[in-house]
């Protein structure tokens, strides 16, 4: 490790980089790893667009220190396709007109995810809960819930086979 | 039909999903510099001075521009090129954008920023239309009509008056309906490259690339050939970017003279800044009524806030009166519009553009008619529904019209017969409709070239490149393109390359506004499709030895009668036959039947319509307004991709409702001794009020299809018109539900709660506007409506009368 580097694990790589300490988890992921699949829409923890995951649990980019992501997983929108083959939330987003612009789109994926890795069979309810730190302004949320639940069926049915 | 109707993935869903969508601010160029713009604190003053000396001193700065480098005004509408890029002297609102910073990063650019030292003389703010009237001085901009009246409007088709004197009943009712701004998630962001011959690239989060490239080579003063401006897709526009923005003139620049990539990228509050959101409109209508309900005549006047600029305001003027006609037989029509400069952001489109507001006006005051008739509201709407293939009181031409089919299907799947009237305390249902426009008739600048051209490259692999000049800003634009090349050809729709939205390589197409991209570029996408078909079939034909209209182009072969090739097959024969394959398609919107002056605002190529009941459920203590449920129907003509077009639908219906309920761009004094400046009172996300995922209701939607002969396999538009009558079904349940009528927007619990205060009172239960101004309008243009032996000409020339407006 040079120095001045700081070790980050970003979707399950080591990632060696150097940044300023001041630079939030969403700047570094975007300006310095070039991962620009996470978005911004207020850089104040209001809008969601940034959520990634942090050990698995959503956080807002925007608000976290990556400097305080040493030594933690990160996972971002980037990692969330298996090679080639889509996760089931991306594919029953693109299937099912959950995303238009597309811009808060990752972080409702990612936000999805660690719901569903704890709750394979929420109910719309908790997934209006789960992504309520979510703005979308062009869905009308209805297809975004509709594609969790579809990905949600189709995770219970791959992991029951 | 193979590939339209059937519910699939649109064509740039899985990069969407997998972050590989490139948003403006997710280009970054080596060597890239980043600038911020310096806005005034003031709302309304004159700059004395600037010095920009310590900011240029700051280490990492490479160059500050001020409103002396852009001599050169712009403007989207030709008629109000009143933006400077950087105000030189005249600041019209807080944020107006007076000097800019190029610096190594986006923090030294604000520190230097900081150290600019701008004096200001203030000038007395005029902060909304009342003040604006009865202050012409200090004008806001030299420009305007009558002291700080920006455009006066008034047309009569037919003799109102004595429409409404002949009427059984006459209503006269004032509605009011708040700004609102668009809230796109991504925030615009730019970034401007020279390339390696000199020549100016600008990616750029905008609706319109084919307006920006206009602007940009009049501010900068270079040939457009020199320019070349890629539209990136949009995170969101909803209208809000498409307008020409201060910050692509200045990156621009930046770019030229510092010979380096330069990339801003707005921050949300300077988001609420660019505005040019949904205009502030106070709304008078007198509406004439027979007993058995027929509407005998209207008289609507608009008084409507614009903020600082132009921007597309002139034409939003018109807009705000002029659909009013094509969704019920209005046999005489009047309509009176003043839009005001005030010190505050510029207004403009917004989704639906100077029509909801109206629209709600027009909704809820039917409502009251069907009251006082005691006449159901829907069955009231249904017997004077315009007519298919008919005029309109103001010469607007309607092709197609499923508006009944509309109401009579959000009627049974709401059961509104056993339910309107019937829920008890707390709960009601409203009904509304609407209409709107697929696309604008005219272009934004007066010319008789086509508004969208569709290009097509089609080669021995089989592969079909289509360049266009329309933009995705996330309704599916290139889905859309895709969908109809690849039925005329019957091939897959992900078989196709869609190169769009970029000046250097496409052909124009005018933008994403005013919902004109199904159509326009639709049609223009069956005219190159065809022309390659044909191509196609004549070489095919000799190979199969068959007559070229007999062959089926259909899941990616050629064929006839058992015999077929692949589509690559046929493409090569073609190419043998003819060289290498091309084809262009271009489409002009027919002539509208209007000959008058201001005719050129309304005519569309057809007109789309929805209708939509909404439950609501209000709680008597507190005023808080539920909604449950919303039953949606909307005549879409014909679907191209029903996921998409339900999306459409429901992002419509969600925008509504949040605009219905608690979306307000307000502003508010600081007190005296911090200025008493005009400022934004909400300029964030948070505060800025909108929907949630858990403030959603079910939505139930239905696409009703009366396809329509301009339109690309009759499809009509899907993006704007289903929001229309959200707002008034909304004012109209709440009615339903405790008996109080908010005549504002947006209907928030303590309106509600003050009305209910009132009902208990005995006083008339309605909160909204008590008083219209006097608006000096001018004499109106007279154009017989086209049933009083009218030609679609004015009968008499447009003269102003000149009103003196005195001041306070």
């Amino acid at each position: 490790m040079r120095q001045g580097e700081r070790r980050l694990t970003v979707n399950g790589e080591p990632a060696a980089v150097s940044f300023a300490p001041y630079k939030t988890l969403l700047e570094v992921l975007r300006e310095d790893l070039n991962l620009t699949g996470t978005k911004h829409g207020c850089e104040l923890g209001e809008c969601g667009a940034c959520a990634v995951l942090v050990d698995g649990e959503p956080k807002l980019a925007c608000l976290v220190l990556a400097l305080d992501c040493q030594g933690r997983r990160v996972d971002t929108v980037e990692g969330l396709a298996d090679g080639p083959k889509l996760h089931p939330l991306q594919a029953a987003f693109a299937d099912l007109g959950a995303a238009q612009c597309g811009y808060c789109t990752p972080g409702i994926l990612m936000t999805a995810k660690a719901l569903l890795e704890k709750e394979p069979e929420p109910s719309r309810e908790r997934i209006k809960e789960a992504i309520s730190g979510n703005l979308c302004r062009c869905t009308g949320y209805q297809q975004i819930f509709e594609a969790i639940e579809g990905a949600a069926k189709r995770m219970r049915d791959e992991g029951s086979r | 039909m193979k590939v339209l109707g059937k519910p699939r993935r649109r064509v740039d869903g899985r990069a969407k999903v997998t972050g590989q969508t490139r948003f403006a601010d997710d280009i970054a160029l080596p060597r890239m510099l980043h600038m911020k713009l310096l806005r005034s604190p003031q709302p309304h003053a004159l700059i004395e001075s600037i010095d920009i000396a310590k900011a240029k001193a700051h280490p990492g700065v490479h160059l500050v521009l001020t409103g002396q480098d852009f001599p050169v005004t712009f403007g989207i509408l030709p008629v109000s090129q009143d933006e400077y890029p950087l105000a030189p002297q005249h600041v019209r609102y807080v944020g107006d954008p007076v000097a800019a910073v190029v610096a190594r990063d986006e923090q030294t650019a604000a520190e230097a920023c900081d150290l600019m030292e701008v004096k200001y003389r203030p000038l007395q703010t005029i902060s909304d239309p009342v003040e604006a009237l009865q202050n012409p001085e200090p004008r806001i901009h030299a420009y305007s009509e009558l002291g700080n009246i920006h455009r006066l409007q008034a047309f009569e088709f037919g003799d109102v008056d004595e429409a409404l004197e002949r009427a059984d009943h006459v209503f006269e009712d004032l509605f009011f309906y708040e700004g609102n701004t668009h809230l796109p998630i991504e925030q615009h962001a730019s970034v401007a490259a020279v390339d390696g011959e000199g020549k100016l690239t600008l990616w750029s989060s905008t609706q319109v690339p084919h307006y920006v490239h206009r602007s940009l080579a009049r501010v900068l003063q270079l040939p457009a050939s020199h320019i070349r401006v890629i539209a990136t897709p949009n995170g969101g526009g909803f209208g809000g970017k498409c307008d020409v923005c201060n910050h692509e003139m200045v990156v621009g620049k930046a770019a030229i003279l510092l010979g380096r990539p330069v990339k801003i990228c707005l921050n949300r509050e300077e988001v609420f800044y660019m505005h040019r959101g949904r205009h502030p409109v106070l709304m008078k209508f007198r509406t004439g009524v027979t007993k058995d309900g027929k509407l005998t005549g209207m008289h609507l006047q608009t008084l409507i806030d614009g903020g600082g600029y132009g921007s597309y305001g002139t034409a939003s003027t018109f807009y705000t009166g002029a659909l009013q006609t094509v969704t019920y037989e209005v046999p005489r029509y009047k309509f009176e519009a003043a839009r005001v400069f005030t010190n505050k952001p510029p207004c403009g489109p917004k989704r639906g553009h100077g029509t909801p507001q109206p629209r709600f006006g027009q909704e809820v005051q039917l409502d009251k008619i069907a009251e006082k008739l005691a006449i159901d509201p829907a069955e009231l709407r249904l017997n004077m529904v315009a007519k298919p293939n008919s005029l309109t009181a103001n010469w607007l031409k309607i092709g197609s019209i499923g508006l009944e089919q509309c109401i009579r299907t959000v009627v049974e799947r709401s059961a509104w017969k056993s339910r309107f009237r019937k829920l008890g305390p707390g709960r009601g249902l409203g009904l509304a409709c609407g209409s709107y426009l697929c696309g604008a008739g005219l272009p934004i600048y007066f010319n008789k070239m086509p508004q969208s051209g569709v290009q097509l490259l089609v080669d021995r692999s089989g592969q079909v490149t289509a360049f266009c000049g329309a933009t995705e800003i996330g309704q599916g634009s290139d889905d859309v393109l895709a969908a109809i090349i690849a039925e005329v050809l019957g091939i897959d729709p992900f078989d196709i390359r869609c190169v769009t939205g970029d000046t250097g390589i496409t052909p124009v197409d005018l933008g994403s506004y005013s919902s004109r991209v199904t159509v326009m570029m639709g049609n223009a996408a069956i005219d190159a499709s065809n022309k390659i078909k044909n191509l196609i079939a004549q070489a095919t034909a000799e190979q199969l030895e068959v007559a070229p209209d007999k062959l089926v182009f259909a899941n990616g072969r050629v064929a006839f009668d058992g015999r077929s090739v692949t589509f690559a097959e046929a493409v090569s024969f073609a190419e043998e036959k003819f060289g290498t394959l091309g084809a262009l398609g271009s489409y002009k919107p027919p002539r509208a039947p209007g000959r008058y002056k201001g005719a050129g605002v309304g005519p569309s190529p057809a007109y789309s319509y929805t209708a939509c009941v909404v439950e609501a459920e209000v709680d008597p203590a507190t005023g808080w307004i539920t909604v449950p449920k919303i039953w949606i129907a909307h005549d879409i003509g014909r679907t191209i991709n029903p996921v998409l077009a339900r999306g459409q639908v429901e992002g419509s219906v969600y925008m509504g409702l949040s605009e219905a309920l608690m979306e307000e761009q307000v502003f508010r004094r600081l007190p005296p001794k911090l200025s008493r400046a005009l400022v934004h009172k909400i300029p964030s996300l948070l505060e800025y009020k909108s929907l949630t995922s858990l403030d959603m209701p079910e939505v139930d939607t239905v696409l009703i299809e009366d396809p329509d002969p301009n339109c690309p396999f009759g499809a009509k538009e899907v993006g704007q018109g289903p929001l229309l009558p959200v707002m008034p079904a909304v004012a109209n349940a709440i009615y339903d539900a405790v008996g109080v009528r908010i005549d504002e927007l947006p209907i928030t619990p303590d309106k509600v709660l003050r009305a209910l205060e009132l009902k208990a009172a005995g006083k008339t239960p309605r909160v909204g506007p008590t008083s219209f101004p006097a608006v000096p309008y001018p004499e109106p243009v007279i154009v017989p409506p086209p049933w009083e032996g009218g030609d679609g000409n004015a009968v008499k020339g447009h003269e102003r009368t000149k009103l003196k407006v005195s001041a306070a």
